[in-house]
């Protein structure tokens, strides 16, 4: 069982921004590589404006909790996600930011590895505000090489549903805008 | 039972909810009744989407207690038949499952379960468990509850509990809870066959050309109830001889002995790998079956374990039968956390302080 191999993440932010939904993407693709992993979402009470997070454990061998506590990854897509992950982190750990809503003022750890991407920015670039999460999905996949991009592309038509499958253009775009960023 | 899945298998990437959808459909369950309640509303989602494509029956029934009758309408008549809810509506269930129970019918009934007691709340818990493994129902109803911990184990123990509840003639429970039916991960359907429809000569199916039967659980004649009451101890003890399931989890030269089931038993895999990993000798019996409750093998590594540390999601229920299942009450400590996760932190540490004071 290597360090490198296996990892988790929490994707966190508002409700609305796909949160949810890059972290089944992450998590399919991980499965298509062959990999065990287990998505746990926080359930339940709000779906829109409120905080939206869930967390992705991926390894080799059996995966015991499919919660966290200290956490070797966190993407945060806004302030109040930054707030409550980055002191649970552990050091050496990978931390993307949303630095088009968070400040970089606002990342206090020096033990992590930070990568700002100003995804809301690129993601307007790319065609859609909708896009940012994806994009910050990108730069984490890429950063840290958990999965590989293309393999993020090949499984969006298992995660977006029929109706909205003329936007998977899009979301290769934002995939690979991300990922050029790490 | 609980492999890793890696590889070529083919694996779906599902929530656990679903997963018992699956295997329902797989076992050839084409009966679901049931009424809605969080945590587990995906179930009935599912079935009301994918049901009468398989050429059976959805219904939304009023409240649990015409679920619990309807279901066993449609046992008696001989069919493979399930519901779930959680909590406070499997409370409203108890009278039918008792009915059940006594008329010996088959079912699949789902807890999915919620923090209590009352409504409580929609967060995680496993205090449902007395209810659950200890009748739960009047007149000393008890019936088969299996305990996955694994999206893989909520398709495959949906397809045992449809083979238990027809080779028995007795409703099973599966408990879950809150998270393993909201977590998604992968599982692969090739693994388990699903039971194969056997015949229910005592169904009621219309009696023409054949005399006729009842199915009832009303005995009023002498000491018929009497009589009754013994032949369903004596099935219970043939499901106890039988049936008891449960994961060794390195086991062998284990010092520190945990107890959990479910997503508990999640949490304490991870902590035990750490423990491996910093020389500690942790290990974990943990109970698939809950009823009947692995008593054997509880009994035969407390005898040669330094502890037993009971891990529940409540304050306190197992660990009354791991005491039942060992005079070694002195080696028994216990960490709970009603209604939410520990995480695997709070394992460790634990572990960690027992062995500074085993060493």
């Amino acid at each position: 069982m290597s360090e490198k191999t296996n990892t988790d993440v929490i994707f966190a932010g508002f409700g609305g921004q796909g949160i949810l939904m890059v972290g089944n993407l992450l998590s399919i693709a991980a499965m298509d590589e062959g990999r065990q992993v287990t998505y746990f979402p926080a359930y339940g009470v709000e779906m829109r404006g409120g905080t939206a997070n869930c967390t992705v454990v991926i390894s080799d061998d059996e995966i015991g909790s499919p919660v966290v506590g200290h956490p070797r990854a966190c993407v945060v897509m806004n302030a109040p996600s930054l707030e409550k992950y980055q002191p649970l982190m552990v050091a050496g750990g990978t931390l993307v930011v949303n630095s088009s809503l968070v400040g970089k003022g606002d990342v206090n750890r020096s033990d992590l590895s930070v990568l700002f991407v100003d995804a809301n920015e690129i993601a307007r670039k790319v065609g859609s505000l909708q896009l940012a999460s994806m994009v910050a999905l990108g730069a984490y996949a890429a950063k840290t090489g958990v999965v590989s991009v293309e393999t993020l592309c090949a499984c969006l038509p298992k995660v977006v549903s029929k109706k909205y499958e003329k936007f998977i253009p899009l979301n290769i775009s934002a995939l690979k805008e991300g990922a050029s960023f790490a | 039972m609980s492999g890793v899945i890696l590889g070529t298998a083919h694996r779906e990437f599902v929530k656990g909810n679903e997963a018992i959808c699956h295997g329902a459909l797989a076992a050839g369950c084409r009966h679901y009744f049931g009424y809605p309640i969080t945590p587990q509303n995906d179930i009935p989602e599912y079935m009301s989407a994918h049901m009468a494509g398989h050429g059976g029956v959805f219904l939304q029934a009023e409240s649990e207690v015409a679920t619990i009758n309807m279901l066993l309408g449609a046992a008696a008549a001989g069919k493979r038949v399930m519901t779930s809810s959680s909590g406070p509506g499997i409370s409203l269930m108890q009278e039918g499952i008792s009915y059940m129970a006594g008329s010996e019918l088959p079912a699949l009934i789902v807890n999915i379960a919620r923090s209590g007691p009352g409504l409580g709340g929609i967060a995680p818990s496993q205090g449902d468990y007395f209810q659950a493994v200890k009748g739960g129902g009047h007149g000393g109803c008890r019936i088969p509850v299996l305990a996955p911990h694994s999206v893989q184990e909520m398709y495959e123990l949906t397809l045992l509990a449809f083979e238990l509840a027809d080779r028995y003639r007795t409703p099973v429970m599966i408990l879950g809870d809150a998270i393993i039916g909201q977590m998604k991960e992968p599982y692969s359907p090739g693994l388990h066959e699903p039971p194969a429809p056997i015949d229910k000569p005592w169904a009621t199916t219309g009696c023409v050309g054949r005399p006729r039967q009842h199915v009832k659980s009303l005995y009023l004649k002498d000491d018929d109830i009497e009589r009754h009451n013994w032949r369903l101890h004596e099935k219970l003890q043939r499901v106890e001889n039988a049936e008891v399931r449960a994961e060794s989890y390195h086991l062998e030269d284990a010092k520190i002995v945990l107890v959990a089931f479910g997503t508990a038993a999640r949490v304490c895999k991870t902590a035990i790998q750490w423990a491996r990993k910093a020389g500690i000798a942790a290990g974990m019996i943990r109970p698939i079956t809950l009823f009947p409750f692995p008593k054997a093998l509880v009994h035969e590594t407390a005898g040669r374990a330094d502890l037993m540390l009971v891990v529940e999601m409540n304050t306190g229920q197992m660990v009354e039968d791991v005491m039942i299942a060992t005079s070694h009450h002195d080696k028994i400590r216990f960490v709970g956390k009603p209604c939410a996760m520990p995480t695997p932190d709070d394992i460790f540490s634990e572990i960690k302080r027992l062995a500074g004071k085993t060493a």
